[in-house]
């Protein structure tokens, strides 16, 4: 793992067109219709760069992670991973793609670690399962993959079991395990979201030191804003299986443009005692059905800007307001000047 | 129920609740005061373990089997109902005066039983009203929350977690208590539902003048709602203050950390995280439990710290005896 030469402009992962549907069966034949879980997604991942994907639950978030990981076959379009397209892939390079390639550090610690294993064991398995057979090489691994997670002193913990351990100490377990084959890239699906307030910060700033230590690309799914600038460069806002809006930190959380973004962005509350006086703006509503989504544009039932024979008949393109910063609204046709949201402080 | 003076809806005093385990005693709520004025809201803020929901418990006296010790004062509206026996207790008080929104609410609801009908029954049994009466009571509170009101004939997996949410609380208000307890009323939910959560718990504060207790590790949300906040630490709460000067300033020093700890939108700071973890309530530390884990300690932390009032603030820590009058 030694010769990784990063090209700056290469992307490592690449999502085409990317649509993941599941068939929904009409008792025991036919098909009754799709959950369109993701429906057109497109980026691409940069080696050494860390994304977040923020949605609310049920925007497909999910699914899209697990399609990168290689665990949904993509509807259409391609994931393309190092010049090589996922579906290509024969079993021996998809084991490959994903023992050693992606590590997935889940949402729950607790139910993601079996019970029955101890640490040691826990960390040593997927090193069997990719063939290497010296024990000691493995227990060097495995010691030195706990060292980099902090989980400290070793022997204190190689013998644990994971209900032995905290909620913190757990989720340092999962993240050993991901990074133990030495990845390129990592996917965390809200790794903090389960853990408590105040050990967040210390999982979050671990994984980006790790990140920065290893040159690692980092798939950061979360619903929670306010820690996503800790942590990754761009973000994507996702609302019912699409991509709304994509930029960088500073676009996203100062320059906002999209309603849904805008709408998230003030649903976020920080410690402040004037919060407690006035009422919050929430869209009405509910995310729609990915089943059904709504004609158009997926956010117009709950959008106060949406354009009647505009927003709810055509799907808009994406728009370019600022260099690099795209955002799917009919808003921002550069050639209208329709009125807009703004971001209140 | 008596109509005295009150200044407080609620005034706690020295309350403990412990647990007997095989291994010896759970302190869960050792020694705890605090006082909540009528239309006002109290957040208890703390770490997952540290008795803030064997506190709410405490309150509406919901004791599992192993409780070993329950004493303490408990005055709601003047009346101390720590002396009641449990059938007058339930009688009286739960529901009747102080209901809650437990902790997964959405997940709370019987399953086999219509929402309107759920939303109904705290009414039916504790105002024992008929069942027309009851049916028009929970018809206003469940459209005060915001569910459509022909969703009272479905049953629960046909609602959003959102709007079983809002159902959980419309059954903590269809009797009209004084103070509602919720504990985590929106951990589980998205971060829209959970704006829109609040939005309904500030107009029902606004509308019917109900008090709160908010139990919840969440500091940005529950500034939301907060009036007051006191801050507990293995089963002891170490401050109380004013929204204000505590999300300003806070002065005990865990307080200061887990303000430190929280991720800011609108703020370029870099969080800060608690080392150490928080200690068992099986054998608490003596002198000022939060001594291992504290930066400011010093040779006087090994006695147990007196409550000091620095201005209106109470805060249990050494720091402030100089500053402080030893408060009560």
């Amino acid at each position: 793992m030694s010769d990784i030469v990063v090209e700056d402009q290469k992307a490592l992962l690449t999502i085409e067109k990317l649509r993941v549907w599941f068939e929904l069966r009409r008792f025991g034949f036919g098909v009754a219709g799709y959950v369109k879980a993701v429906d057109g997604v497109d980026f691409e991942l940069k080696a050494g760069e860390a994304i977040a994907v923020v949605g609310e639950s049920g925007c497909g978030k999910s699914s899209l992670m697990k399609t990168i990981l290689g665990l949904n076959t993509p509807t259409e379009g391609k994931v393309i991973y190092d010049g090589q397209s996922l579906a290509d892939m024969n079993g021996k390079g998809m084991q490959w793609y994903r023992s050693s390639q992606v590590g997935y550090v889940q949402q729950d610690p607790f139910g993601a670690l079996a019970p029955f294993m101890n640490v040691q064991r826990i960390l040593e398995e997927p090193l069997i399962v990719a063939g290497v057979s010296d024990k000691q090489e493995r227990l060097a691994r495995v010691r030195k993959a706990m060292n980099e997670v902090r989980l400290t002193p070793v022997d204190d913990f190689l013998k644990k079991f994971p209900h032995q351990i905290s909620g913190g100490q757990q989720q340092r377990v999962v993240i050993a395990r991901a990074m133990i084959q030495d990845p390129k890239i990592i996917v965390a699906d809200e790794p903090v979201s389960m853990l408590d307030a105040s050990v967040r910060v210390e999982i979050l700033k671990l994984l980006r030191n790790l990140q920065l230590e290893y040159n690692l690309s980092v798939i950061y799914i979360t619903h929670d804003l306010s820690t996503v600038r800790y942590f990754s460069e761009r973000i994507f806002v996702m609302y019912a299986g699409k991509l709304v809006e994509k930029g960088s930190i500073e676009d996203l959380l100062y320059d906002a443009r999209h309603p849904y973004t805008i709408a998230l962005l003030e649903a976020t509350s920080d410690p402040d005692y004037r919060n407690a006086l006035d009422y919050k703006e929430v869209p009405p509503g509910e995310p729609p059905s990915l089943v059904t989504p709504p004609k158009g544009c997926r956010f117009h039932p709950r959008c106060a800007f949406a354009i009647d024979g505009l927003c709810n008949k055509t799907e808009p393109p994406e728009y370019e307001p600022t260099d690099g910063h795209l955002v799917s609204c009919w808003l921002y046709d550069p050639e209208k000047d329709y009125d807009k949201p703004v971001v209140k402080k | 129920m008596a109509t005295t003076e009150n200044e407080y809806v609620l005034d706690i005093r020295n309350l403990k609740l412990h647990f007997a385990v095989n291994q010896g005693k759970v302190q869960a709520v050792d020694g705890v005061d605090f006082r909540l004025r009528p239309h006002e809201s109290v957040v208890i803020l703390g770490e997952s373990g540290c008795g803030k929901t064997s506190l709410a418990k405490a309150v509406l006296r919901l004791l599992p089997r192993n409780v070993s010790d329950y004493t303490g004062e408990v005055y709601f509206e003047g009346k101390d109902v720590m002396q009641l026996d449990d059938e007058t207790y339930r009688r009286q008080v739960r529901w009747v005066g102080i209901s809650m929104v437990p902790q997964a609410a959405m997940n709370a609801l019987n399953p086999v039983i219509r929402i309107g009908d759920q939303v109904a029954e705290p009414a039916l049994v504790h105002h024992g009203v008929d069942k027309d009466q009851a049916w028009k009571m929970a018809t206003k509170m469940i459209e005060h929350v915001g569910v459509p009101t022909d969703f009272m004939l479905r049953y629960p997996f046909e609602l959003s977690g959102g709007m079983r949410q809002r159902a959980a609380i419309a059954m903590a208000l269809v009797t009209v208590p004084r103070l509602i307890l919720l504990d985590e009323p929106t951990s589980a939910l998205d971060l829209l539902t959970q704006a829109n959560i609040m939005n309904v718990l500030k107009r029902i504060k606004k509308d019917f003048g109900t008090s709160y207790i908010l139990i919840t590790h969440d500091i940005a949300t529950s500034s939301e709602l907060a009036d007051n906040v006191a801050v507990m630490y293995a089963g002891q709460i170490v401050e109380v203050s004013d929204a204000k000067r505590f999300f300003d300033v806070p002065l005990h020093p865990y307080s200061r950390k887990l303000m430190a700890s929280v991720p800011r939108l609108r703020e370029e700071v870099e969080p800060e995280f608690i080392t150490g973890s928080p200690p068992s309530l099986l054998n608490p530390p003596t002198g000022c439990r939060f001594r291992a884990r504290c930066e400011e300690a010093f040779d006087k932390c090994t006695e147990e710290p007196p409550t000091f009032n620095k201005d209106g603030i109470l805060v249990k820590c050494w720091l402030y005896e100089a500053e402080g009058s030893v408060a009560q």
